[in-house]
C-alpha cells in the first residue's frame, strides 16, 4: 500500500512538474482555486466512499443520491427555507437514502453492489419522473454562494470540505468506530466474535455515505443560480476511483483517507492538465482507467511480495 | 508439516480394503495423494503393476481412480445429468452438446447402481444420500478401477447404508478395488475384506477383516502412549467456575485452575458446543453459570461480558484480523476499555500490546506489524492475547495448537498451564489425542453432539478415549 502511495505520488508530481514547465498558467491562483472548488464536493463523496470500501461494502448509488439531494436543496431554498435549515434537511434526506441501502444490505442480506445498483436506478428515474428533467430555477438571491460574495462563498466551500475531511481522517484513526470499520472490512467474522456490533457498523457507513453525499450536493448546488436535475452523473465512479487509486483494498480493511485525498487530487488534475497541455480531452477517461489499472496491479504486486505467510 | 511418514498399502481387484485411524492419522492425506491432489515427496503408487508418475487429479481420473467424499462435491445448480457429463464426456469445450444422449447416459449410469433419480433434476435439490449416489455414478461412468469411499455411511440411515453396501458388493463382484474409510468399526466386519490401520502417518497393521475385532482395531489405532513431553503442571484446583447444565443436551463443570479436555472425532459436535456457549449460535435451553451466577449468553458480546472467552479453531477466518496491526488485534475485544469517550487511547493500547507480546513471547517486527505478517504460531498467540486481555474467567480453546510448529506448540501449552495456575477455568477442544492426554485434568469425550463419558487424568488412556469416541463405551472408563 505504501509503495502504491509513493508510485501515485510520483506520477502526480511528474504531472505537476510537466505542467509547470509546459503550461505555467496552470498554476495561476484563479485556476487552482477553481479546480479545488469544482472538486471539493467530489472529495466529500470520496470520504464517504472510503468508509464504505474500508468496511467491505460498495455504494454505486451516490450519483443518484447526489442529484436528488441537489434538487431537494434547491426546491427547499426556493420555498423560502433558510439556508442552514436547507443543509440540515437535505442531509437528513441523504441519511435516509443511506439507511435504505444499509437496511437492504444488513437486514435482507442483499449484496451491496446489487442493493445500491437498484437504488442508483430507482432514485435517478424517480427524480426524472418528478422533475420531468426540468431544472430548479428562480432561486432566491441568498442561495448562490450562500448569499456571500463569490470569493467568500468559494472559500466557505473549501473550508467545509477541508473540515469534513479533517474530522474523518482524524476520527478513522482515533475513534473506536474507526477501528471497528477496519476490523469489519478486514474480517467480519472475527470482528463479530470480538463482540463488535458488525450490523450496526455496516448500517452506519451507509448512513454516513448518504449524509455526506447530500452535503456535497448542497455545496455543489450553491455554485450556481439554478440546480440541474442531472447533477452527479458518473460521481460514483469518480469517488470509487479516488479511493482505489488512493491505495485502499477494494475488498475492505485496508486504506486511508490521506490516500483518498491523493487519489482525488490526481483525478482532479488530469482533465485540466490535458486542456493545458493541448491534448484532446477524449483521452481523460482512458488515462483515468490506466491509472486505476496501474494502481491495482501495483497492489497485487506488493501484496505478493509483502511477506505474507501462508 | 508431514502428515504421512510411511504408508504401505495394497489393493486387489475385487477387494474392499478398509482404512481406519484416529483424527489426523493421515487418511485424508493418503486420499489426496492417490487422487493426485497433492504430490508425495517420497514413495510411489503402482496401478496394475505400472508405476504412476507425475500424478494429477486429471491423470488419476484417467487411470480410473475416483473418490467419493463425505461431503459430495456436486455442482448444485446443474442437473444430475450435467454433473455426470462434466467428468464423463470427453472432447473439447467447443463440441456440441447432445442433450438427449447426455440424459440417457445419466439414466443408464444411475440404473446400474439401482438409484431412482431423475437425471434432469437440479443436483442441489437432492438429499445427501442421493447426492452420494450421483457421486458414485460419476465414478462408475469414468470406468473406475479404484473407488475410494470416504466415510460414506456417516450421514446415511440404516436402510440407505444397506443399499450402499449392496452397491459396494456389486462393484466388488465386477472387479473394482474399493478403499473404504470409516469410523464405524462394527460395519467393517460386514463390508471389508482387509483392514489397514493408520497411526501418525504410518500404516501399523493390515488384518483380514474376518479375523479381527473392533477392540483390536482400537488398540492398534491408539497405539502405545508416546511419552510426549507436555509442560503440564498440576496446580491446585479451586471452586467450580463454569457450570453448564443441559445446553444443547450437554452438561459439565470446570473448576478454577482446571483444564477440561474435550475429545471426540471430527464432527462429534465439539466446535458446535463451543459456539453455543459463546453465543454465536445461542442455545434454546439449558443454563450456564459463571462463578455461581447464572448468565444469559445470546451473543458474543454477552459472553465477553460474562467472562467467557473463545479462541476459535480457524485462526485465519475467525481469529486474527490480518490487515490490522498486531496491537489492534490485541485490543479488538476491549475497545471500550481502552477508550475514553469513544476515543481510542493509543498510548494505553501500545503499552498493553507490548506487554502481551513480551508475556507470551510473540515473535514480531513490532506491534505495528500487520497480523498477516506473523507465523502461524505467533498469530495464535495474538489470537489468545486478544481474549486474555478481556480478563476472562473461562477460556474456551478450540484446537489451540493446530497447524503450528512444535516449538510454538510447547509454548502455547506452557501459557495454558500459566493461565490455569492463575485460576482460569479452561476448556480445551483438541483432536490430538496426545495433547488431550498430556494437558487435561479431566477429559470429556463427545460423540454425536453429546458427552458420552468423562474420564479423570489418572484413569485416561488413548485406547479408552478412542473407544468412547467411536461408540464402544464399554472399553472406556465412563463415569
Amino acid at each position: 500500500m505504501k509503495q502504491r502511495g509513493i508510485a501515485i505520488g510520483i506520477f502526480w508530481a511528474v504531472l505537476l512538474v510537466t505542467l509547470a514547465v509546459r503550461a505555467p498558467a496552470f498554476f495561476d491562483f484563479a485556476n487552482l482555486r477553481d479546480m479545488e472548488v469544482v472538486n471539493a464536493p467530489a472529495l466529500i463523496v470520496a470520504v464517504g466512499m472510503t468508509l464504505i470500501i474500508l468496511a467491505g461494502e460498495i455504494d454505486v448509488s451516490v450519483g443518484s443520491q447526489f442529484a436528488v439531494a441537489s434538487v431537494v436543496a434547491g426546491t427547499l431554498a426556493k420555498a423560502g427555507v433558510p439556508l442552514p435549515l436547507v443543509a440540515l434537511l437535505t442531509a437528513l434526506v441523504g441519511a435516509g437514502f443511506g439507511a435504505v441501502n444499509g437496511a437492504l444490505v444488513t437486514l435482507f442480506g442483499v449484496p451491496s453492489i446489487v442493493a445500491t445498483l437498484a437504488a442508483m436506478a430507482f432514485w435517478r428515474e424517480l427524480l426524472r419522473w418528478v422533475t420531468q428533467g426540468a431544472w430548479v430555477e428562480g432561486l432566491p438571491a441568498n442561495f448562490q454562494w450562500m448569499g456571500l460574495s463569490q470569493p467568500q462563498g468559494e472559500l466557505a466551500i473549501l473550508v467545509a470540505a477541508a473540515a469534513i475531511f479533517g474530522v474523518f481522517a482524524w476520527g478513522l484513526r482515533h475513534w473506536q468506530a474507526g477501528r471497528a470499520i477496519y476490523a469489519v472490512g478486514s474480517n467480519r467474522e472475527s470482528a463479530r466474535l470480538a463482540g463488535l456490533p458488525v450490523t450496526g457498523i455496516s448500517m452506519a457507513v451507509f448512513v454516513l455515505m448518504g449524509t455526506l453525499t447530500a452535503l456535497a450536493g448542497v455545496l455543489d448546488s450553491v455554485r450556481f443560480s439554478q440546480v440541474q436535475s442531472s447533477a452527479g452523473a458518473g460521481l460514483e465512479l469518480k469517488a470509487i476511483s479516488a479511493v482505489v487509486i488512493g491505495g485502499a483494498a477494494i475488498t475492505g480493511g485496508r486504506g486511508t483517507l490521506w490516500g483518498t485525498l491523493l487519489g482525488a487530487s490526481v483525478l482532479a488534475v488530469i482533465a485540466p492538465a490535458l486542456t493545458f497541455l493541448g491534448i484532446n480531452a477524449f483521452w481523460e477517461k482512458a488515462i483515468q482507467g490506466g491509472i486505476i489499472l496501474g494502481a491495482i496491479v501495483l497492489e497485487r504486486l506488493s501484496a505478493r511480495g509483502g511477506g505474507r505467510s501462508r | 508439516m508431514r502428515a504421512l511418514k510411511g504408508v504401505s498399502f495394497d489393493l486387489q481387484a475385487g477387494e474392499v480394503h478398509a482404512l481406519v485411524g484416529e483424527n489426523g492419522a493421515g487418511k485424508s492425506t493418503l486420499i489426496k495423494i492417490l487422487t493426485g491432489a497433492v504430490e508425495p515427496d517420497l514413495g510411489s503408487i503402482f496401478l496394475a503393476g505400472e508405476r504412476v508418475a507425475g500424478n494429477s487429479p486429471h491423470h488419476s481420473r484417467a487411470l480410473g481412480i475416483a473418490a467419493v467424499y463425505q461431503q459430495p462435491a456436486i455442482f448444485p445448480h446443474l442437473t444430475v445429468a450435467e454433473n455426470l457429463a462434466l467428468v464423463n464426456e470427453t472432447g473439447g469445450l467447443a463440441r456440441r452438446v447432445r442433450w438427449a444422449d447426455r440424459v440417457r447416459t445419466a439414466r443408464e449410469l444411475l440404473a446400474t447402481i439401482g438409484a431412482e433419480i431423475d437425471p434432469e433434476r437440479e443436483a442441489g435439490t437432492l438429499s445427501m444420500p442421493e447426492q452420494q449416489l450421483v457421486e458414485i455414478a460419476k465414478a462408475l461412468g469414468a470406468n473406475v478401477r479404484v473407488l475410494i469411499l470416504d466415510e460414506p455411511t456417516a450421514s446415511l440411515t440404516e436402510v440407505e447404508t444397506e443399499r450402499l453396501f449392496g452397491i459396494v458388493g456389486r462393484l466388488r463382484a465386477q472387479g473394482t478395488g474399493i478403499i473404504y474409510i470409516s469410523h464405524r468399526l462394527e460395519e467393517l466386519g460386514r463390508i471389508a475384506d482387509r483392514i489397514t490401520v493408520l497411526r501418525d502417518g504410518e500404516s501399523v497393521a493390515t488384518r483380514q477383516a474376518s479375523e479381527t475385532t473392533p477392540q483390536q482395531l482400537i488398540s492398534l489405532m491408539a497405539g502405545r502412549e508416546l511419552a510426549a513431553v507436555f509442560p503440564k503442571r498440576v496446580v491446585p484446583i479451586g471452586d467450580v467456575v463454569f457450570s453448564v447444565k443441559g445446553v444443547g443436551g450437554v452438561s459439565f463443570q470446570v473448576r478454577a485452575g482446571e483444564i477440561l479436555g474435550v475429545a471426540g472425532l471430527v464432527g462429534a459436535g465439539r466446535t458446535e458446543l463451543a459456539e453455543t456457549l459463546f453465543g454465536i449460535t445461542p442455545a434454546a435451553s439449558g443454563t450456564v453459570q459463571v462463578n455461581g451466577k447464572t448468565v444469559v449468553v445470546r451473543s458474543p458480546e454477552d459472553a465477553i461480558r460474562a467472562g467467557i472467552a473463545y479462541v476459535p479453531e480457524d485462526r485465519r477466518r475467525h481469529g486474527i484480523v490480518g490487515d490490522l496491526p498486531l496491537r489492534a488485534n490485541t485490543t479488538l475485544a476491549i475497545l471500550d476499555r481502552i477508550s475514553a469517550n469513544t476515543l481510542l487511547d493509543q498510548q494505553a493500547e501500545r503499552a498493553l500490546a507490548t506487554d502481551w507480546v513480551l508475556r507470551l513471547g510473540v515473535k514480531t517486527d513490532g506491534i505495528d506489524a500487520p497480523a498477516n505478517s506473523l507465523s502461524g504460531g505467533n498469530q495464535q498467540k495474538v489470537a489468545i492475547s486478544r481474549w486474555l486481555v478481556t480478563e476472562p474467567k473461562v477460556l474456551i480453546l478450540d484446537e489451540p495448537t493446530q497447524g503450528i510448529d512444535v516449538g510454538a506448540k510447547a509454548e502455547c501449552h506452557r501459557i495454558m498451564c500459566d493461565l490455569a495456575e492463575k485460576g482460569l477455568a479452561i476448556v480445551m477442544i483438541s483432536s490430538e489425542l496426545s495433547e488431550i492426554l498430556g494437558m487435561s485434568d479431566r477429559i470429556a469425550v463427545m460423540r454425536a453432539g453429546a458427552i458420552v463419558g468423562v474420564v479423570e487424568r489418572s484413569a485416561a488412556t488413548g485406547e479408552g478415549l478412542l473407544a468412547l469416541a467411536l461408540g464402544h463405551g464399554a472399553l472406556g472408563q465412563s463415569e
